[in-house]
């Protein structure tokens, strides 16, 4: 009954981790139960809801699918990865102002696709934050305030780059 | 209350309808919350449930002793451990079953080291059962060769309601138009992003601490205790952060006494959590209903009766599901002024899932009813609705054939201000008019109103709650509130208020309010309450807390207190603002001087409301307000999408307190109440539910969110806080209505049944279509044979 396991190294939020893990284990229970990562989220387990999101190599992922074992020798960033000891993620920060946290359990997923969205895609549109977030269901709070954080955000960004590029 | 007072140059800022941050984000935002589901305690155990997973069977051999034997495994029980262990409403429930009723009945529960010897001990457990035949609907539970459900509820009968006011045969007679309709509000359920979750533990005193997402800590302890043969005084709650809530939380479920039951076995604490799957088939669901509703008008347009027959699958055992008929009269006697009103209710046991409470509690299922017949009546007397809707609004002042009290009433305001904000009327008369147009794509506008209870329910013996507050020796304050925090938003309220009376600033507050053995009594959040009594019971205190310290510095510096006030931080004079002294100046003087004192008050908040009582007929809330929601669609008439382009809110709130808060409730109200309306729909069939996982149940996402026009009507209710009222239920129950009479302003078909899917609305629209050939046809094949 036992299940095979194996060693895996890779980069977490900046720090390089070593540990073994049974080869069914999902990122999702590795983060929660291995290395006390709470703030990735259990909803669904099948990646219908996207609050376990986190990014891997550049790209979000729902860590409820996805093997522990595949982490292997990639660049793992999880919420607790975005913030300094100082201060909150500006998206986090956001979040916090415009209202856009109810119970919160959504949140930390929320945040991380939002990032996701802001990093890789400039000009982002109401409807293109509306589209990207379509797999973080949040019970809460209607979405509006959420998307007034994350517009908010991309516009600051998108200001900072212009005015980096004007110099 | 004087608006322009605030205007002048003098006049202190106040916090009051400003926008609050809520004090609990930024360490949710961060990922560093720790929600029940996050906790673990040294020593603890997992606990999983064998569910029955069929809906009526006998029990005939259950044998556990090869899952026993596992290693790994602390405790396994079965209905023989729960044996007597009655609780619920009507004390119809057990934690463990010796026989089943619905497929979620928990039949035996394990403790193991880890979750996986937990899941391996389950499929150890052989089970022999004897199916029975079930009862799935309630017309064929009250059948009298019905299956019995339950021994001691004869004919399946449960909970049974009536209210009547006047002379309905008179009023029939009386009345040029009836409308008269069947209703089926469906099933949906409550989706809390975190699953169910219960931790519990014994001290060696046989003090039960159990860490639970209740929403109604205090009343849980009194419904807890029968389930495991406790006193209520022996349990301690305590309420981490929970991922949602929206009255799932209300009563105590079968898993919590089992993770209690496990714990007292072991002597470990043990922690049951639920999958999404098991989520959905075994928390509550929303009461479903089958309302016969008829409400009659003189052509003139005045409202003479309304009727509603109603009858109720109770599912398999008894929860708040089918109380909901003591709001559900209250919006079929108080939607609008209706001078006859009969209403009865009868809920019967089904093999089915039941029902809790959830946001809207009764109000939404009868708001989808009364709301979609004042469309209809507008039409069929011929009066433009809104014109119809405030010939019928009642005015501050009036009383409600239930003794509903509508001290300030903004139903007309709200009507006038939702309708000129979305131009509905013209909308609606240009939409009508392009109904039978070529062209796959209509436009359609629909409006919907309703009342509901604002500053609480009196259907406990109390509605109050309790607060205790301290000021310390460097200015910074602790609140102990009753009130419970679900993720909507008190924390925010409480602080805002503390920091309005004292003058302190909002980071200087802390707010304890999730340990039973600390916090005083309060009845729970649910009922819209919340902001209502514990914005009244923290202010009150800091008022009490305020007085003292004006007294201090009356005594120490000899400024009368009456010429005082506290700002920012300091004691200030009212008059010129001048500051006196620094708050945690004075207060360390207080402390330690001849006569010491310290800054502790308490303070007992009882509502001006009456008791429910079994007539029916009282003032039951502190206060009552109303919304008017318009939504305008797109119906794509080939598929039967219905698209959502814009909702329009006027809502009377009494007045703002967190501008912020209340903006986020609304909004999130309506998404769940858009769920309810378009998508949502758990597929029970013959006791199973077939949909459990977020594939197949779809919630609303971001893109379906339409953009939302508010409109907070200020009433300003004499008995609320700063004149605020309850608002967090209506969002939620409003739209619906609004959305299914635009869909009959657009396309002319109406939908009795939510949610109003693409396939119900394209069956309805084809129907429509044949109907109307029908005639067409059988007049040219008369003419072809004649």
């Amino acid at each position: 009954m036992m299940s095979v396991e194996t060693e895996i190294r890779f980069m977490l939020n900046g720090r390089e981790v070593a540990l073994t893990v049974p080869v069914t284990m999902k990122t999702l229970a590795m983060l929660r139960e291995r290395l006390d990562l709470t703030g990735t989220k259990y909803a669904c387990g099948e990646g219908e809801c996207g609050a376990c999101t986190i990014e891997v190599d550049g790209r979000t992922v729902n860590s409820c699918l996805m093997y522990a074992v595949d982490c292997d020798g990639r660049q793992v960033t999880t919420i607790e990865g975005l913030r300094t000891p100082q201060a909150l993620h500006p998206l986090q920060q956001a979040f916090v102002d415009h209202g856009a946290v109810q119970c919160g359990y959504c949140t930390p997923g929320m945040i991380m696709q939002a990032r996701h969205l802001i990093e890789n895609r400039p000009g982002l549109t109401r409807e293109d934050v509306q589209r990207g977030l379509e797999g973080n269901l949040c019970r809460c709070t209607g979405y509006t305030k959420v998307l007034d954080a994350v517009q908010d955000v991309a516009a600051q960004r998108a200001a900072g780059c212009a005015g980096a590029g004007a110099d | 209350m004087d608006k322009t007072a605030t205007a002048s140059p003098n006049a202190p800022k106040t916090l009051i309808g400003q926008r609050v941050k809520k004090p609990d984000a930024p360490d949710k935002a961060a990922g560093k919350t720790r929600y029940i589901n996050d906790m673990v305690l040294p020593q603890m155990l997992t606990a999983k449930v064998l569910f029955a997973r069929r809906p009526h069977a006998r029990i005939v051999r259950i044998d556990t002793t090869a899952a026993a034997k596992l290693p790994g495994v602390h405790a396994v029980l079965t209905g023989a451990d729960a044996a007597g262990l009655h609780f619920g409403f009507v004390r119809d429930n057990v934690p463990l079953k010796d026989k089943v009723r619905c497929e979620h009945d928990a039949i035996a529960a394990v403790a193991a080291e880890t979750e996986e010897i937990a899941q391996q001990a389950l499929a150890l457990i052989e089970v022999e059962y004897e199916d029975l035949p079930g009862v799935f609907t309630p017309e064929d539970g009250a059948r009298e060769d019905a299956p019995q459900i339950h021994d001691n509820f004869p004919g399946n009968r449960s909970l049974h309601f009536a209210f009547k006011h006047g002379d309905l045969a008179a009023a029939e007679a009386a009345s040029d138009v009836i409308v008269d309709n069947v209703f089926r509000p469906h099933y949906v359920t409550h989706c809390c992003m975190g699953t169910s979750c219960a931790i519990a533990d014994f001290d060696h005193k046989g003090k039960l601490t159990i860490w639970t997402q209740t929403q109604y800590p205090y009343n849980y302890k009194m419904d807890l205790a029968p389930a495991l043969g406790m006193h209520p005084g022996d349990i301690r709650v305590i309420q981490p952060p929970v991922g949602g809530a929206f009255g799932s939380k209300l009563d105590v479920y079968p898993y919590e006494p089992i993770a209690a039951l496990l714990a007292k076995k072991t002597g470990r604490p043990v922690k049951l959590t639920y999958t999404r799957e098991e989520e959905f088939r075994a928390s509550p669901t929303r009461q479903s209903a089958i309302i016969h509703m008829r409400t009659g008008c003189t052509r003139d347009g005045t409202l003479t009766f309304r009727s509603a027959d109603v009858l109720l699958d109770n599912g398999a055992y008894t929860s708040w599901g089918p109380t909901i008929p003591v709001i559900m009269m209250r919006t079929t006697s108080g939607h609008y002024r209706v001078p006859v009103v009969d209403f009865k209710a009868q809920a019967i046991y089904t093999n089915n899932p039941y029902a809790g409470s959830f946001r809207g509690y009764g109000n939404v299922q009868t708001t989808w009813a009364t709301a979609q017949q004042m469309d209809m009546l507008a039409d069929q007397v011929d009066i433009e609705p809104l014109a119809f809707h405030l010939k019928n609004a009642q005015l501050s002042g009036e009383t409600t054939p239930q003794k509903s009290f509508l001290r300030e009433c903004a139903l007309v305001e709200c009507l006038q201000t939702a309708a000129a904000a979305s131009d509905y009327s013209r909308k609606r008369k240009e939409y009508a008019a392009l109904r039978d147009a070529p062209g796959r794509y209509k436009k359609g506008i629909g409006l919907a109103s309703s009342i509901h209870n604002a500053g609480g329910a009196k259907i406990h013996k109390s509605d109050g709650i309790g607060t205790i507050l301290k000021v310390d020796d460097y200015a910074r304050v602790t609140v102990i509130s009753g009130a419970s925090e679900i993720g909507q938003g008190i924390d925010a309220v409480i602080t805002l208020i503390v920091a309005e009376e004292l003058g302190v600033p909002l980071e200087h507050i802390t707010l304890v309010n999730n340990d039973s053995d600390i916090a005083p009594w309060d009845v729970g959040v649910h009922a819209s309450r919340t902001t209502f009594i514990a914005g009244n019971g923290t202010r009150r205190a800091a008022r009490k807390a305020k007085a003292q310290i004006l007294a201090g510095a009356e005594k120490l510096l000899g400024e009368p207190a009456a010429d005082l006030t506290l700002r920012e931080g300091a004691v200030v004079r009212v008059q010129d603002g001048k500051e006196i002294i620094k708050l945690e100046r004075l207060l360390r003087q207080m402390h330690f001087q001849a006569e010491p004192e310290l800054v502790m008050v308490t303070d007992y908040y009882e509502p001006k409301s009456e008791p429910e009582g079994a007539a029916h007929s009282s003032d039951h809330s502190a206060a009552y307000a109303h919304a008017v929601h318009i939504a305008e669609i797109t119906v794509d008439t080939l598929t039967g999408e219905i698209k959502v382009d814009k909702v329009t809110v006027a809502q009377d709130v009494g007045r703002v307190i967190n501008r912020m808060g209340l903006e986020g409730q609304i909004e999130g109200g309506l998404a769940i109440g858009l769920g309810y309306a378009l998508s949502e729909d758990m597929r029970i069939e013959q006791g199973h539910l077939r949909n459990a996982c977020f594939r197949d149940y779809k919630l609303i996402t971001a893109p379906e969110m339409p953009p939302v026009e508010m409109h907070l009507i200020e009433s300003d209710c004499a008995e609320g806080p700063y004149g605020a009222k309850g608002i967090s239920e209506l969002p939620t129950i409003v739209i619906a209505p609004a959305i299914a009479n635009a869909l009959t302003n657009a396309t002319g078909v109406r939908i009795f049944t939510p949610p109003m899917t693409p396939e119900k609305v394209a069956r309805a629209i084809v129907e429509q279509r044949r109907q109307a050939s029908a005639p067409q046809a059988a007049a040219q094949l008369e003419g072809a044979t004649a």
